[in-house]
């Protein structure tokens, strides 16, 4: 190595072991908006790096969108990206179903939705993500 | 609830209005007041102490990094139908605590404290300062959340009456109804 690598170059490096560049990913999303925002980033990245995505919408019953609405709205969003993603729908509890998931099909990476705000501005994560992060032996990303 | 077995002397109720001069326990001359927003040289002065703030006292992602992150936080603050109050040392912000509707006609808490005003009573006070502004004002529901291992925050609300309602996640939920608090209306400022 001759020149000063940059934070972005190590970075990539590490995401990027081998010049394997494409990762399997897994995203979980309910009806929240942070899943929501997470999805557009996800979709985004994914046609950038040639990732392998799965789309699994779950039953979030603090959300205010049923999972038949997000199921179309992912949909919509992979067709405007031009992306090919599986999208499931996974019933049961939510965080295990995910972890279980991640974990049995090998999955190199699990992506969430970063959490509410509440009024003030504070970060709240949700029972999902909370159970994700403690459990999850498959890495974890948040979206912010 | 009285607070007359408080470890820092300073009892919770009844709770002041603002303004309150007060001394704190290193001796310095400080008061608590309403935040007047549309004073420019004020809203600097709070942005500085957020600048300056310590940010391994951060609290669920806030105060944000950076002036122009704090800036635009702070305006949800002060523009939103809440109440604000911040203690001054002369010309210095050295605490603020904020009401902050949430939409649902109850308000969400936090305060703020400098760590260099830390553990001198200025939180007991500024927060039984804001509970007075919000009581008068007809504020009723108040909550909040708090990181579980924050303990010393946590015995501040436990102090001026906030009860536990959810620690099933990692942020403890509290709560107190302000229509019952007891509130001292003559200004001490």
């Amino acid at each position: 190595m001759t020149a000063v690598a940059s934070v972005n170059d190590a970075a990539k490096a590490f995401a990027r072991p081998g010049n394997v560049s494409r990762m399997k990913v897994l995203l979980g999303i309910g009806g929240s908006d942070d899943s929501l925002d997470a999805l557009e980033r996800t979709v985004e990245r994914a046609v950038e790096a040639g990732d392998v995505l799965t789309v699994a919408v779950l039953d979030n019953p603090e959300s205010e969108r049923d999972a038949e609405t997000v199921i179309e709205h992912a949909t919509d969003v992979l067709e405007d990206a031009d992306l090919d993603a599986d999208v499931r729908h996974l019933t049961g509890d939510p965080g295990s179903e995910l972890v279980h998931l991640a974990e049995s099909e090998g999955f190199d990476q699990v992506v969430l939705g970063g959490g509410e705000r509440s009024p003030m501005g504070k970060i709240r994560l949700g029972p999902i993500a909370e159970f994700v992060l403690l459990n999850s032996h498959v890495t974890v990303t948040l979206v912010r | 609830m009285t607070g007359e077995s408080q470890s820092d002397g300073v009892p919770a109720e009844p709770f002041p209005v603002p303004p309150v001069s007060f001394t704190d326990a290193e001796d310095r001359d400080l008061v608590a007041r309403r935040f007047d927003s549309a004073d420019e040289d004020a809203v600097a002065a709070l942005v500085s102490m957020y600048e300056d703030f310590d940010p391994g006292m951060r609290a669920q992602g806030i105060p944000p990094v950076g002036e122009d992150r704090i800036r635009s936080w702070l305006s949800t603050l002060l523009e939103s139908d809440g109440y604000n109050v911040v203690v001054w040392d002369d010309d210095r912000a050295v605490g603020h605590a904020t009401l902050v509707p949430d939409g649902e006609d109850q308000f969400e808490l936090a305060i703020f404290v400098h760590q260099d005003y830390q553990g001198s009573g200025v939180g007991t006070r500024l927060i039984c300062t804001l509970l007075g502004y919000g009581a008068v004002e007809g504020v009723g529901h108040v909550w909040l959340t708090v990181e579980r291992w924050n303990n010393a925050a946590v015995a501040l609300y436990e102090k001026v009456g906030f009860e536990t309602t959810n620690a099933e996640s990692f942020e403890l939920e509290m709560e107190r109804d302000l229509s019952t608090a007891d509130v001292q209306t003559e200004s001490t400022g």
